[in-house]
């Protein structure tokens, strides 16, 4: 939150110097539009901040700004001199309260109601008296031009250029150890330095994301709504620059689907809809775009009530109504419109649209917006991808490289693989891949190059495209790399199949493809199903956990959860051995724990799942290895505990659960102590914690619980990111978090998959030494 | 007002450039081919950490391609850095610039790229715009 702030009191402060020009301008010229909007998108900004950031009076003081100044600009008032006054008292107190609020001191609030009643029609003037003892408190942040940064940035792709080149040189000659270790050395800062100037530059979309859950909260605890918040993508990095423009508008679209979109929940439950809200956030790299969406299950644009609105104001009635449907969407831009009566503390007049669409322009975006009434509202804000690090995966056609966003790959398989199906039709070829039926595109063919001779596999990515999949063979896939991304020359997007270059560190420039744009160039058309889409995408989110199928040693048909498996091998059946007082294997030259249901004697070659929660690994001999499927949510739970969690529903067909824990508890090479401190797990919701923390717990000595026995007291309690202790009875908290970076200075959390930071932060809790 | 120009061959003419125009001139390195891109794009090449649009500026002027230039041009248009390939360079020199004179039909290509004329040693030498020999801009050849 202290970042959030700094930030609002760094914009603020920035805006108030920038419209300290205007205030003089609109104090000569009260009649002039153009400051008349400035001003008022300051203080309309100003009081969206404020509800977030919890800041009442400065809330208080901008929301009564604001309301004289919607007078105004819709003629109910005009701006005469002891009007402009109290706005300018207004908006001078809002400089001085955020100073005040920087510097850590505090302002006399009796002041504000009078400046407020100033704003009445008829008051009276009021002195404003100037507060003596102000400091500004010193900036702990510096603003740097743009250009400096990408020089840094270009610098510091050209030393990692001569690092590779120079660890080219030597590789090849025999070279004293020295330099080597020099070398060595050279590479790790050249590889953190590029890391820190590269976040000088750009930012995950996740620190525009982060703060959205706390603020649908409370927006819409404000209204006496509930609204669920889904955010996905959060990880793609974008232009620090661009981010910072998108707050507003995100901020702004957020609240008006929150206040105006979203029905109460008595509303809701009368047109048969869930009482909660839905609202979905997400990111999505596609062509040299980024699209941000936020989408709600409201009531849509209602256009005959923004007609009637733009009609009272003194619009044309016949022209609006002569637009066609998209157009009539659009009004909701037009300046000055309220959508709804009551203006509300959230979000005041629908003002915010206009401003959304000005700002994203301003960098070179876009809105589009899709409304079905009584449904749900899409809003789809399209950005130019300027500068961006992308997770990319790298394949190889015709002997040449390309990346492809991994956001759009949903899988990738070999075309020998035994659940692929490759047949043509027509003049098209088709995959099928457990029962999906798709369209399977060359990549070679697609860019007109000729195939490389190799007689290895061809690698299928199967590639989303937000309208719908479709699989791209590749004659290989070669490697995994966060790239960074920057806009091709006109000519070479021109071709509608790129999305942008890069330049990875072997110093050859490569090409990022345009998912979408190959499908379009290749003349694939979703059009067709989107509808059959939508209900796939619905029933898949219905679905459960996924999971492994496969036949066991004794024939049964089970499943194991895919996070528990970490690979399947083949191994030969005498590397298996009774030894040390149970059955074990050697696979890579280590010896790991066999765990079998079945006869395992006799067998040439065995099939071994490999399992792993972190620290312990335990192998588990099966017969054969099906097919991913996705666990149903119904489970029926076995009647005893032991290696079978349970019994689901699998296309008709009983499949036993295998339960991982118990695998791990019996077959796991450690000891557990009987007095050993108990450590609690609690806000563990979605069994992350117990599958995959507790026996790293157990291994270091603690025993573990999720739930008290009466009487009980834990030593220490581990408890999930964010997820507030009810239960916690007077023990040290150790809080796990699923980001690697520490929200701030004060974020004592601990990183989940940092298992010695974990350790050692519980040693230290108990020890009384931590928070 | 002389002004310096760039003497350079190209397509086996002698052609001069506006220096403003140029940031530099470099051996181009390994090309990383664009699929699908016109034919006036030879493909991407890094320069230090930059990644340039390399131009065939032979199939750009209507001529064969030159597989073997390998020095470039490099000019900045519209935000992107681009490499021309040229055969030769020879001088770097002020010069005036004069019309062209009148009644001199350059040929489609070149008519476009030009913007007048420089005279080295009574030897007249046109002055090309590199903008002009850009593929895919509004005022190229695309």
């Amino acid at each position: 939150m202290d970042d959030l702030i700094q930030e609002f009191i760094a914009e603020t402060r920035e805006t108030l110097e920038a419209l300290s020009g205007e205030i003089v301008a609109w104090e000569a010229q009260p009649d002039d539009r153009a400051r008349l909007d400035a001003i008022f998108r300051f203080v309309h900004t100003v009081k969206g901040s404020c509800g977030f950031l919890d800041l009442p009076r400065l809330g208080r003081l901008s929301h009564a700004a604001e309301d004289v100044l919607a007078q105004v600009r819709e003629g109910l008032r005009s701006p005469d001199r002891l009007l402009v006054n109290a706005v300018l008292a207004i908006v001078d107190r809002i400089g001085e309260l955020v100073e005040a609020i920087d510097s850590g001191t505090s302002l006399p609030d009796q002041g504000d109601e009078l400046l407020i009643g100033a704003l009445a029609e008829g008051a009276a003037e009021v002195a404003q008296a100037n507060i003596p003892g102000l400091h500004r408190a010193p900036a702990r942040s510096v603003r740097l031009n743009v250009d400096l940064l990408d020089r840094m940035m270009s610098g510091m792709s050209d030393m990692v250029l001569a690092r590779n080149e120079l660890a080219r040189r030597l590789r090849g000659g025999d070279v004293d150890p020295t330099i080597e270790a020099a070398l060595e050395r050279l590479s790790l800062t050249v590889g953190e330095m590029r890391d820190t100037v590269t976040r000088t530059r750009m930012q995950k979309i996740d620190a525009l994301f982060s703060a959205l859950p706390r603020m649908v909260r409370d927006t819409a605890a404000g209204l006496g709504k509930s609204v669920l918040l889904n955010v996905e993508g959060s990880d793609v990095e974008l232009d620090r620059e661009m981010i910072e423009m998108m707050r507003d508008p995100l901020v702004h679209i957020i609240r008006n689907s929150i206040d105006h979109g979203i029905e109460a929940p008595v509303e809701r439950r009368a047109a048969g809809k869930r009482e909660n809200g839905r609202l979905t956030v997400s990111a999505r790299q596609s062509g040299n775009q980024i699209i941000i969406e936020i989408s709600d299950d409201g009531r849509g644009i209602d256009t005959e009530k923004l007609i009637r609105k733009l009609v009272a104001n003194g619009r044309d009635e016949a022209k609006l109504r002569g637009l066609s449907e998209r157009a009539k969407l659009e009004l909701v831009f037009e300046p000055g419109l309220s959508s709804k009566d009551v203006v509300s503390e959230v979000s005041g007049r629908g003002v915010g649209m206009d401003i959304v669409r000005a700002s994203i322009e301003q960098i070179g975006g876009r809105v589009d917006l899709d409304s079905i009434p009584g449904k749900g509202l899409k809003l789809a804000i399209h950005v130019p991808l300027t500068l961006s690090i992308i997770s990319a995966i790298v394949v190889g056609a015709g002997g040449q490289r390309f990346a492809i966003s991994r956001q759009a790959i949903e899988e990738i398989v070999t075309d020998q693989g035994e659940a692929i199906r490759i047949d043509t039709i027509g003049g098209a070829q088709v995959l099928s891949v457990r029962g999906r039926r798709m369209p399977l595109l060359n990549l070679c063919e697609v860019l007109g190059l000729t195939r490389a001779v190799h007689n290895g596999p061809r690698m299928i990515s199967i590639v989303n495209i937000g309208e719908g999949s479709y699989a791209l063979a590749a004659d290989m896939v070669l490697d995994n790399e966060e790239l960074v991304i920057k806009p091709a020359s006109p000519a070479v997007m021109s071709t509608g199949v790129y999305a942008g270059q890069t330049l990875p560190d072997s110093g050859l420039p490569m090409l990022l493809l345009d998912c979408a744009g190959i499908a379009h160039v290749a003349g694939l058309d979703f059009s067709r199903d989107d509808d059959h889409v939508e209900d796939e995408a619905i029933a898949e989110a219905e679905l459960g956990m996924p999971a492994l199928l496969f036949i066991d040693l004794d024939g049964a048909r089970r499943a194991v959860p895919l996070a528990a498996v970490d690979r399947v091998e083949q191994v030969d059946g005498d590397s298996v051995r009774f030894a040390a007082g149970r059955r074990r294997v050697t696979i890579d030259g280590r010896i790991l724990p066999l765990a079998a249901q079945g006869d395992i004697a006799g067998r040439a070659r065995l099939n071994v799942l490999r399992l792993k929660d972190g620290a312990n690994e335990v192998s588990y001999a099966i017969d054969e290895a099906l097919d991913i499927i996705l666990l149903p949510e119904e489970l029926v739970p076995a009647r005893e505990p032991g290696p079978i969690a349970g019994v689901a529903l699998i296309d008709g067909e009983q499949v036993e659960l295998l339960d991982i824990l118990w695998v791990f508890d019996e077959h796991a090479d450690r000891e557990s102590e009987e007095h050993a401190p108990l450590c609690l797990i609690a806000g563990d919701k979605d069994g992350w914690m117990a599958s995959f923390v507790r026996p790293l717990l157990e291994t270091a000595g603690y025993r573990v619980a999720t739930q008290l026995a009466p009487g009980e007291t834990p030593a220490v309690v581990l408890s999930a990111d964010e997820v507030p202790i009810a239960l916690a009875p007077k023990a040290p908290v150790v809080r796990l978090r699923n980001r690697r970076a520490a929200a701030g200075a004060s974020d004592d959390s601990v990183y989940r998959y940092d298992r010695a930071g974990l350790l050692s932060a519980l040693e230290a809790r108990m020890a009384g030494k931590g928070r | 007002m002389p002004h310096l120009y760039l003497i350079a061959q190209l397509a086996g003419r002698t052609v001069a450039i506006d220096s403003d125009q140029v940031e530099s001139v470099v051996d181009i390195g390994e090309v990383t081919q664009v699929p699908l891109a016109s034919q006036h794009v030879r493909g991407l090449a890094a320069l230090r950490s930059r990644v340039v649009t390399v131009v065939d500026t032979h199939t750009a002027l209507g001529l064969d391609s030159s597989r073997e230039a390998r020095r470039a041009v490099i000019t900045h248009v519209e935000g992107h850095h681009y490499a021309l390939l040229v055969d030769a360079l020879d001088d770097v020199a002020p010069f005036e610039l004069l019309p062209l004179a009148g009644g001199v039909a350059l040929g489609a290509a070149w008519q476009r790229a030009g913007r007048g004329i420089v005279e080295r040693d009574g030897e007249p030498i046109l002055a090309i715009d590199l903008a002009a020999l850009v593929p895919g801009l509004s005022a190229g050849l695309n």
